[in-house]
């Protein structure tokens, strides 16, 4: 077995000059850098015979949907007679409950915006890196701003009577707290004390679209008002 | 004679001057065949010739980009379809959903395939992104391949809100009418994006003009050219993240 080859080590002004084995390496920024030995397979056929069954599961399962359910269809499109009440596509309707209780410039352009932004930057915020527990640190001064965030936000929707966002940011506060030195005590807790900010934040974003969407999907009747689902106007 | 079967036809034909002009590499189950079929195809070769085992594991992405893009290509197959029998004018486009429903052989099943595919890509491609947030896939280097998706998401919803209208029934009018009441509320220019939209003042032809343009034309194309972006920023990021592990998590964030 030869000997390595020797580094030349170039110790010049000359910008020309050619160094040889270079290693310049930012961990954050390369990929390859952070790999671990561990077990690699062949992409044919391990990976691409699972993505063909994918394809396969997908076919399968949107063709029996299309034989067994028809997609709706209405009367013609008529300006002059609006259905009561009017739904806009289910993916929209957890903003459209917003439009009950906001004006149409917050719940229409303001909040969706706002949503939109918050998914950008969320790989460009600090605190969605550092994937540290909410509670690890400075428990105190936590307690006091989740305290007051919470309380300003219950009341700016308690202010608009938008109960059905106002329970679950009760609800959600109240797991954040239940969650503090629970490091110690029962698998839940423990669980839930490994929760970073960024998760509970998105957390609370996603019970509450759902909740909206279901709402407004299956409880809002004539007149936008609450109703039983089998009285509402659900497919859209 | 000599005997033929389909197996001694199937060799034949594969040492063909023409299938050796097409396809290069023999069958043979050898890793360098295996290696020769990705890269030796266009559409093959965004993957890399071996993957790490773990990342095959269900529970890694729940396979969501991937039902997410089938779905896609459904709606692409049964998309073109459909506009063999679609006039995007009043009030013929209607009438083209009875004669789909009534006249054309399996018209209803095109449009049912449609229609549910359209509705599982979007709840897919929300189940992807929150995948990948609470697996925190979204970190470096993976920063702005998240951002292309948030892009692909809206583009996913505008796709499907722009095909809600076409079939020109109550639903779609007023679905629709609803949607872009909420867009002239935007300050100062809510008028004119409302106006550019529907080509008018409310959901008349001119909107279905716009939004079958939109929906055949546009939207396609700027889905097909992010979804390249996505997908091959995914190999090129690393290969696909599932869970955070125990060893990434020792603080080497910047």
């Amino acid at each position: 077995m030869s000997a390595l080859p020797p580094i030349h080590i170039v110790d010049s002004a000359d910008p020309l000059a050619t160094p040889r084995r270079v290693a310049l390496v930012r961990p954050d920024i390369r990929p390859a850098v952070r790999r671990r030995e561990e077990p690699w397979v062949m992409t044919f056929p391990h990976l691409i015979v699972r993505e063909v069954i994918l394809f396969q599961i997908v076919v399968i399962g949107l063709a029996l949907a299309a034989i067994f359910f028809d997609a709706p269809l209405q009367g013609i499109a008529n300006p002059l007679e609006t259905p009561n009440p009017a739904k806009a596509p289910w993916y929209f309707l957890g903003l459209q409950e917003l439009l009950h209780y906001f004006p149409p410039v917050v719940a229409g352009v303001l909040m969706p915006t706002l949503a939109i932004v918050a998914l950008v930057v969320i790989p460009y915020a600090r605190v969605n890196l550092t994937a540290g527990p909410l509670w690890a640190s400075r428990s105190q001064r936590t307690a006091v701003v989740i305290g007051i965030v919470t309380v300003l936000l219950v009341a700016l929707f308690a202010a608009f009577a938008c109960w059905p966002v106002v329970a679950p940011t009760l609800a959600v506060a109240a797991a954040i707290f239940a969650a503090r030195g629970g490091e110690r005590r029962g698998r839940l807790r423990q669980a839930l004390a490994r929760v970073t900010l960024p998760e509970w934040i998105m957390t609370w974003f996603v019970v509450i679209a759902t909740i909206l969407t279901v709402i407004g999907t299956f409880f809002r009747g004539p007149g936008w008002s609450l109703v039983w689902p089998w009285n509402a106007a659900v497919f859209g | 004679m000599r005997e033929m079967s389909l197996g001694s036809l199937g060799s034949r034909w594969r040492d063909t001057a023409l299938y050796r002009s097409i396809v290069r590499h023999g069958i043979a189950d050898t890793n360098r065949n295996g290696a020769l079929i990705i890269f030796e195809n266009l559409f093959l070769h965004v993957h890399p010739v071996k993957v790490r085992k773990k990342t095959l594991r269900f529970s890694h992405t729940y396979w969501l980009g991937g039902i997410t893009l089938a779905c896609a290509l459904v709606l692409i197959a049964t998309g073109i379809l459909l506009m063999f029998y679609y006039h995007p004018s009043v009030p013929q486009a209607y009438r083209d959903m009875k004669e789909l429903e009534f006249v054309v052989e399996n018209g209803m099943f095109l449009r049912n395939l449609h229609r549910w595919a359209a509705h599982l890509m979007v709840f897919a491609a929300f189940l992807h992104m929150l995948r990948v947030f609470y697996h925190r896939a979204y970190r470096p280097p993976r920063q702005f391949n998240w951002v292309v998706g948030v892009v692909l998401l809206l583009v996913t919803l505008l796709l499907s809100y722009t095909g809600y209208l076409l079939p020109w029934d109550q639903l779609a009018l007023w679905g629709v009418s609803v949607g872009t009441n909420m867009a002239k509320e935007a300050p100062l220019i809510g008028e004119q994006i409302r106006f550019l939209l529907l080509g008018g003042h409310v959901v008349s032809e001119n909107a279905l003009l716009r939004f079958y343009v939109l929906h055949c034309v546009v939207l396609p194309v700027a889905l097909l050219l992010l979804l390249s972006v996505h997908i091959w920023r995914v190999r090129k990021d690393g290969g696909v993240q599932g869970p955070p592990e125990e060893s990434d998590e020792r603080g080497e964030i910047p």
